[in-house]
Order: structure tokens, then sequence, then C-alpha cells
């Protein structure tokens, strides 16, 4: 890897800013949190992924200060927090609800935390000039709250959350109530931002192609536990179970028996009376080991004739075509009644596609291509 | 919109009428040109300049007043308090006792309350007057503004408080630069309506005061036993405007916070 990319988790030196050590978090019978560890380092983009009811709220809130750990420890900047109240803690928040100050116009909102520091007046005038051109707000800086569109408010709770200059920034669904198309721009306006003022983000988010798309590496989390650690391009291509395989994006599975074949490759027995899959991967297991392969519709191809030799190959039936206009999904059922989902996109017009319903075909793809998944 | 029909409107007339006849005939009377409380002897003002002269109804007034606002004051500032305990305290053993005995008092027979007090002031052998009456009054008043601070505070979004506490404030700065100013009007509402509780209470006082601290209702009360006179008509008027009045500011002032929220 080349020095120039950012990867300082590669990095045995790096110093994180946050660092998570056996954090638990009890609410009565319920684990919120089962023995987290995390570090976080400076300038990352840090996701946390997960369905709702994940744990990944509470991890935030507890950086912020509003819930206390069970056990465990949590370092910002290598501060143990349990000694420093919220309010004097190096963190802003980004509320879900955007949380303005429906009493004060959006300049008075974004000075808030910068009054309450008592900072001199023209340093705070100046700051809140600052961020409200940063967030391109300049013309409403004597509005109330109320008197802004959503995505606007928005950005009024980025720059006041901003204000401070925290080290840490933590955006809780910042985009979840944004229709999809201002969600994807703000999503480069918020990934231009934290490049520009140099912080650190850790954003909590429900929603995987968010997470893809901003941050530099994701931990998806399920049930109090963080299931993995990676950067998205990890995440998708090598999902280390098949929980997180599913989680991100669409894709296929086979269940089989994995064969060791030699020290790089190895077998997936999938189905009675068919010839095994061939996986250019070492079995991390024992072999005979229950194993399923995860494939990814995109790397799926369909085709009428006999795929060349080297390629993975399994024959079935199109049960179903899915048409989304840029993309044609063909559901093939195989001779085991899995249906594998193949993705084309659609170079060509409808009317010249080559494959209809009930067609036998072949389906194909590179041994490199899928994850055999243990868990 | 539904459309009235007559016996709807009948019906609102009837519903109307037997709610509002008696105080406007009060009303009407208390511009009676003749000593006669009945008989109209054309309009004249004469009874209301008389209550001006009038030496014991000033002193009624003035305590009255001071009592409304003094039991107003400390009752929102308790109620207040009871209502954030109750809303933002989350589920602690024998919470829904205590909401119970906050709300008790609203359903509670007057005469019982002004009994118990009246008890309580002889037992510890308070001196009644004005404080016994402005306490007893600050003890119902206060289950009202906890009424109505509390359902404004279950719909006040506590990631607002939270906010301020990111931004560097403590749970006291959060409370009273975020919170107050935002359920203001809740507050001033149930403050108003605390002064205009106090001003028409006549069974509470009347057990709880001493000599020297007779409130208007009770001199009304007072003085209709040795027969009914038109200056009573004046004096009564004066007080339906200013209940009626107080009522109506609170309910404005509440109905444009909801339309503001709304936004």
């Amino acid at each position: 890897m080349s020095h120039n990319v950012f990867a300082p988790w590669d990095d045995p030196n790096a110093v994180p800013l946050v660092e998570i050590r056996g954090l638990l978090k009890r609410f009565g019978d319920f684990v919120a949190l089962d023995h987290i560890d995390l570090n976080v380092y400076p300038r990352e983009f840090f996701a946390l992924l997960g369905p709702s009811g994940c744990g990944k709220t509470t991890i935030m809130r507890m950086l912020a200060g509003f819930e206390t750990p069970t056990a465990g420890t949590v370092k910002l900047e290598g501060q143990d927090l349990a000694e420093i109240p919220p309010y004097s803690r190096n963190v802003n928040m980004m509320f879900q609800s955007y949380a303005l100050f429906p009493h004060i116009s959006v300049a008075d909102n974004i000075a808030f935390g910068l009054k309450q520091d008592k900072r001199p007046k023209d340093e705070i005038a100046a700051r809140v000039e600052e961020m409200l051109s940063l967030v391109q707000l300049g013309k409403f800086a004597h509005r109330k709250p109320h008197q802004l569109s959503g995505g606007q408010r928005q950005r009024v709770a980025l720059a006041r959350a901003l204000a401070k200059k925290p080290p840490l920034l933590l955006l809780d669904e910042p985009l979840g109530a944004l229709d999809k198309k201002l969600r994807q721009e703000t999503q480069f306006e918020l990934m231009d931002i934290q490049e520009k003022l140099g912080l650190t983000f850790m954003i909590v988010t429900h929603d995987q192609e968010e997470a893809m798309t901003v941050a530099s590496r994701i931990a998806v989390m399920n049930e109090g536990k963080i299931v993995q650690v990676a950067t998205p391009n990890t995440i998708y291509e090598h999902p280390n179970s098949v929980y997180v395989a599913g989680f991100l994006g669409e894709v296929n599975l086979i269940a089989g028996k994995a064969h060791r074949l030699d020290d790089h490759h190895t077998e997936l027995h999938w189905a009675e009376g068919e010839p095994p899959l061939r996986i250019d991967h070492p079995l991390e297991g024992t072999d005979g080991v229950d194993a399923t392969l995860a494939l990814r519709p995109e790397k799926v191809s369909i085709s009428h004739e006999e795929p060349q030799a080297g390629l993975c190959r399994v024959q079935g039936t199109i049960n179903d075509i899915a048409y989304t206009g840029n993309l044609s999904i063909y559901f093939v059922k195989l001779s085991n009644g899995v249906i594998i989902k193949a993705q084309e996109a659609n170079s060509r017009r409808l009317e010249h596609r080559n494959y209809t319903w009930e067609d036998t075909v072949w389906l194909s793809w590179r041994p490199t291509a899928g994850s055999l998944l243990l868990q | 919109m539904q459309k009235l029909s007559p016996f709807n409107i009948t019906a609102l007339t009837l519903g109307f009428a037997f709610l509002y006849i008696p105080i406007l005939l009060l009303v009407i009377f208390s511009f009676n040109e003749s000593k006669l409380v009945t008989v109209w002897g054309g309009f004249s003002t004469k009874w209301y300049a008389s209550l001006m002269q009038d030496k014991a109804f000033l002193n009624a007034a003035w305590t009255t007043f001071r009592i409304a606002l003094v039991s107003a004051t400390i009752a929102t500032v308790l109620g207040t308090m009871a209502a954030m305990a109750l809303v933002r305290l989350g589920k602690f053993r024998g919470r829904t006792l205590f909401s119970g005995m906050i709300y008790a008092p609203l359903v509670m027979p007057e005469v019982i309350t002004g009994l118990s007090l009246l008890l309580l002031f002889v037992a510890m052998n308070v001196t009644r007057g004005f404080w016994t009456i402005t306490l007893a009054h600050i003890t119902f008043s206060m289950c009202y503004v906890s009424v109505v601070v509390s359902s404004r505070l279950h719909s006040f979004d506590v990631s607002l408080e939270e906010a301020a506490i990111d931004l560097g404030c403590n749970t006291i700065q959060a409370f009273f630069k975020v919170t107050l100013p935002i359920i203001l009007p809740a507050v001033i509402s149930a403050w108003l309506l605390s002064v205009t509780l106090s001003l028409d209470d006549l069974v509470i006082a009347s057990f709880t005061s001493g000599p020297g601290a007779t409130t208007l209702p009770m001199e009304i009360y007072s003085s209709v036993r040795l027969g009914v006179s038109p200056q009573i008509n004046a004096l009564s008027s004066l007080l339906v405007g200013l209940v009626g009045g107080g009522v109506i500011l609170a309910s404005i002032i509440s109905r444009r916070q909801i339309s503001k929220e709304q936004h």
C-alpha cells in the first residue's frame, strides 16, 4: 500500500483519537452494548452502521456523555471521558431531530456554544460568519428555525455543532429526515466539509448506501456487538459473516460443505449430483465444514452458451426478471431450488434483450469473485 | 364544516342562555340608576363611583390582588418544578403515587381543603390573615400549574436540552437558556390561571382568613347577607371582567403556542 493512502488503522504507530475498550452497557436486563472495542483515528469519517436497536446510538450518546458505561472505558485524545461531564467534553453532536433552539435566530443558534464558552464578541461574530458561509446560509442569519426548510435546518444544525471546532463531531442519522436526492447531495457536502476542516466525524446510520458513500471505515453492528470494522470496499467485497454480507447490498448465498483442495483453493459441495464450486481462497475451517458462498449479483454473468473453462458455473431456469431501467436482474432457479440473482447493466435497449422467462441459462463467475463464510 | 341545523342552533342558544343570562343580568343591573336591584331606573355608573369611595371595598381589593399575585407567582415556580420532576425523572419508585397526589387537590372538595388547612394553622398556632390565605392558595394553584406545564413538557423534545448541554451548558443553565424560554407561554398561562383561581376563591379563603384580611369574594358574600345592593352588582361585574379577562388571555397564549409548534 502506498504512503499516500489514508489508512492510519494499518499503521501500528498511529495514535487513535477515540479508544473504546471493553465497553458494556446494560439497561436493566437488556444488554445494549456487549464488550465493544474500537479505535477511531484523527481525520477519519467513521460510520456506525446497523439496524435500529443494535446499540450504535448508545455508543454515540456515551461519547457525548448522555449515557454512562456499565463497564469499560472510553478515551478521547488519551483522556478517560468518565471524569468529564458532557458540557465540558471536546465533542459536539448533531442531533437527529436537529434540536435547533426555536426561540433564537439562526446566527444565535450557531453562536450558542461560543457564547457559553465566553469567547470574545468579535471572535464569535467572525466564527458565526465563517460557519454561515461554510453551509451557505449567509442570507438566513436572522431567520428563526421554523422559517427554514428541512435541508436548511440540517445545515444550521451542522454549523452549530461545528462552531466550536470539536476534534470529534458526532452525527446521529444526520440525513434521515431529508428526501433521497437532497440526501445524496448532502453526503458529498458533508465529506467536503470534513476534509476542509480536517476534523474527525463519527456518523450513526442505518442506511448502508450512506455509510458506504461517506465513510473511511464502517463498523457493522448487530445486537450490541461490532461484527466487522473495515473500509467500505473490504466490507462489501470481503464480508466476514453472512450477517454483514446480507446487510450491505444484495447478495446470493449458496450453502454447502467446504472441502480443502490445496493451500489456496477450496471446493464447495452445494447440491447432490452437481459439480462442486471452486473458490480461490484457503479454507480457514476444518475439512467438510458447513460454509456459505456469498456472491454479489453484479459479479454473476448470464449466458445461453456454456461458459468458458476456468469459471465457476451453475445451470438453472429464469424464474423472474426485474427491470429497474438501468439494470435487469434475473432470478434464476437452480436444481436444488435456490434462487440466484444475476444483475446485468442495460447497455442495450430492452427490446434487444436475449433472455426471457423459463429460459434455461448458465450462470458463471470467477473463482475469486465470491467470499466463503463460515458463520 | 358541518352546517348548523335548527336543532343545533336552538340547543346552543339555550345552553349559552342558561350559562350566561344570570351574569348578563348582574352586569346590566350594575349600571342601574335605581336603588332597587330588580327595577330598571335608567343608565348610570354611580355605583362604580361609590365603590371607589368605599374603604372596606378598597381594602378587600388590595388584599385580594396581593394574595393573587404572590400566591400565583410562588405556585408557578413550585408547580413548574413539580412538572419537571414528574415528566423528566422517568420511572422512579412511587411515581404514580406522587403524580396522583399532585392532581388529587384538583378534585378534593374545597370545604375539605379549607377545613384541613384551618386545622393545620390552628395546630401550628399561626396568626391567620394574609399569609395563611396566600399559603392556602399556593397549595391548590400549584396543582393547576403542574397540570398545564407538564402537558407542555410532554411534547418538549428532550434533545433540545441535550443540545444545550452538548454546547457547554450545565443542567441549570440549559433549563434557563433553552427549556424555560420555550415553555414560557405555558408557564405564563399557568400563572394567569392561578391568579384567576385565587381571585374568585371564597371557600378556602373564608376558612383560612383572619381579622383584617378580607378578600373581595368574602366581602361580596358577607354584604349579600345584608341584602343585595347595586353596589355589589358593580363589584361582582368588575370581578367577572377580571377573571374572564385572565382566562381568555391564558387560552390565547396557549393557542398561539400550539400554532407556533405546528410550523
